[in-house]
């Protein structure tokens, strides 16, 4: 059987699948229907520094192989997190990263500091690229000069790993991405959702109550591995790859891409279970393409063999 | 909760897009009236969610509208679908007499409840609004059980010209004990009207468990309330519709 525990800054993943920020809450909805501990890591739901109610509804709406959602960054702040949510996950064995979001630089900082002496917490996502927050989120993410001023002030308060999570809804991610590492990132995930809209037929206006929305699912799995493909051969940090994965080929891919662990989106509403399931389908899959190890397969697509 | 492949053992239309499908599945044995199933509908992506019309020793039934494609595919659906369920907290049955109010197809999830209740001998009136006359579905299915049954259609095409509530007031009583389902304008008239009692409502959703924050509603304090799960089902006054 392949090894396919992943070392990551701050992480020790007994595998490379992480439920992705924002589709999983805080792990109890599904703690009840498997073990979370089966999990390489779970990536909770933003923490602001106070309660968001979010956008208001409807908030989320399908489409072809994907849907848009612009919840908002609903939570109850960190204080109610560490308070309510923390002690529930402390209980599993797996690596729990802090998703972290504001709607100022002082938002991510004041975050961060208050998650520090959280033992269960061991690393940060930090969240400059939410499309549904008109303040913060994707508006710190889309300039390398503000993606990289945030990094600097989230490592100089972080007392664990910082992970940058990227926008796709930029001309040249790998800009981004090297302004982040220089900044002291520890290690990207890419993508995050990609701003679309739908029109409601009926009535000739946006579904969605914030009218655009983040697009997730299948849809943008293309562009997520395009974007790993172009950032890995760009930096050293090592990257979370997410965006459109539904089964285990498509971890490899992702891995092969460059990405050396994944997170798994929109799939978990689809199907609750996707994610013991494709933990369980990857080694015969890494076995079925000739690798014996997760490294092998890792920046495949761009190594000389 | 649990997914399953389960096998449909019919799928008909009863109404004017208003289709009756009955399912095999072991979500029969957790199920309870006013939950929900959430169905995958290849090759869309969400996973649809539909409420349980009637709970059977070993199958469902769910009644669904036509509103979409989603929906429109689900009439051609045959052989298996992948269920996920049972979702949501459901129908309180308490030891009262209770008027089970339904708009359109908020209808369905009122008839098991129906029988829940009729079962623990309670007194089970039955009001149902619809737009016109040619919407009318279910009506014989509650008399059958043995419920007085009321219509109210929107153009008076058949029983009282108006909606729910006009039908309440012709019966001439005050506040009963509710248990509704419907479109939101009829829910929020109840609210205006009676104190107790429960409403179910519907939202789009995502996940369908709780997670994703797709579906919230909020309460009269302002706080948030995830339909899918601390819903659909909630006290008659709690939520600022």
């Amino acid at each position: 059987m392949i090894d396919l525990s992943v070392k990551l800054p701050g992480l020790n993943l007994k595998n490379p699948v992480i439920p992705a920020s924002g589709c999983f809450g805080f792990g109890k909805e599904y703690a009840e229907l498997y073990d979370l501990s089966v999990l390489g890591g779970i990536a909770i739901k933003s923490a602001t520094p106070k309660e968001r109610f979010g956008n208001p509804t409807p908030r989320i709406a399908e489409t072809p192989s994907g849907m848009l959602n612009a919840i908002g960054l609903q939570n109850k702040g960190v204080d109610s997190i560490i308070e309510k949510e923390l002690p529930f996950l402390a209980q599993y064995d797996t690596e729990i990263i802090a998703n972290v979001a504001g709607a100022t630089e002082e938002d991510y900082v004041e975050v961060i500091r208050k998650l520090n002496d959280q033992p269960v917490i061991k690393a940060y996502e930090l969240n400059i690229s939410c499309p549904n927050v008109k303040h913060g989120g994707i508006g710190l993410g889309t300039k390398p000069e503000l993606a990289a001023h945030v990094t600097k002030l989230a490592k100089e308060a972080a007392a664990k790993p910082v992970y940058v999570k990227l926008s796709p809804n930029v001309t040249d991610i790998v800009e981004i991405a090297k302004a982040v590492e220089e900044a002291g990132a520890d290690g990207l995930v890419l993508i995050n959702t990609l701003m679309g809209m739908r029109i409601d037929l009926k009535t000739g206006k946006p579904l969605l109550a914030n009218k655009t929305g983040g697009l997730s699912g299948p849809a943008i799995k293309p562009v997520a591995i395009r974007m790993v493909y172009q950032v890995a051969q760009a930096v050293k940090i090592p990257i979370i790859g997410v965006g459109g994965i539904t089964c285990a080929e498509d971890v490899l891919e992702f891995l092969n891409a460059g990405a050396s662990a994944v997170e798994v989106g929109a799939q978990n509403f689809v199907d609750p279970y996707v994610c013991p399931k494709i933990i369980q389908e990857l080694p015969i899959v890494l076995e079925k393409y000739g690798y014996t190890s997760i490294k092998d397969a890792i920046g495949r697509s761009f190594k000389d063999e | 909760m649990f997914s399953e492949d389960a096998r449909i053992l019919s799928n008909v239309e009863i109404a004017p897009d208003i289709w009756k499908m009955e399912i095999e599945t072991r979500l029969a044995k957790e199920a309870r009236p006013g939950q929900f199933i959430e169905i995958q509908v290849p090759p869309f992506f969400l996973r649809r969610p539909i409420s349980i019309n009637e709970i059977k020793e070993n199958s469902l039934v769910i009644i669904y509208k036509v509103l979409g494609e989603g929906t429109l595919k689900m009439t051609t659906m045959k052989d298996t679908l992948n269920v996920f369920g049972p979702c949501g907290n459901g129908f309180p049955i308490e030891n009262q007499d209770v008027y089970l109010v339904g708009g359109g197809v908020g209808v369905p999830p009122l008839y098991e409840t129906a029988k829940r209740y009729l079962k623990k001998g309670q007194k089970v009136q039955v009001v149902l609004g619809f737009n016109s006359k040619d919407q009318i579905f279910f009506e014989q299915e509650f008399k059958d059980l043995g419920c007085p049954v009321s219509i109210a259609t929107m153009d008076g095409s058949a029983g009282i010209k108006g909606t729910v509530v006009d039908a309440i007031h012709e019966q001439g009583i005050q506040d009963p004990f509710i248990l509704a389902c419907g479109p939101y304008p009829m829910l929020k008239a109840l609210q205006r009207e009676y104190t107790k009692g429960y409403l179910s409502l519907e939202a789009r959703m995502a996940c369908g468990i709780g997670a994703c924050m797709g579906c919230v509603v909020k309460d009269k304090e302002g706080h948030s309330l995830r339909v899918c799960k601390d819903g659909p089902v909630f006290p008659i006054q709690e939520v600022a519709l």
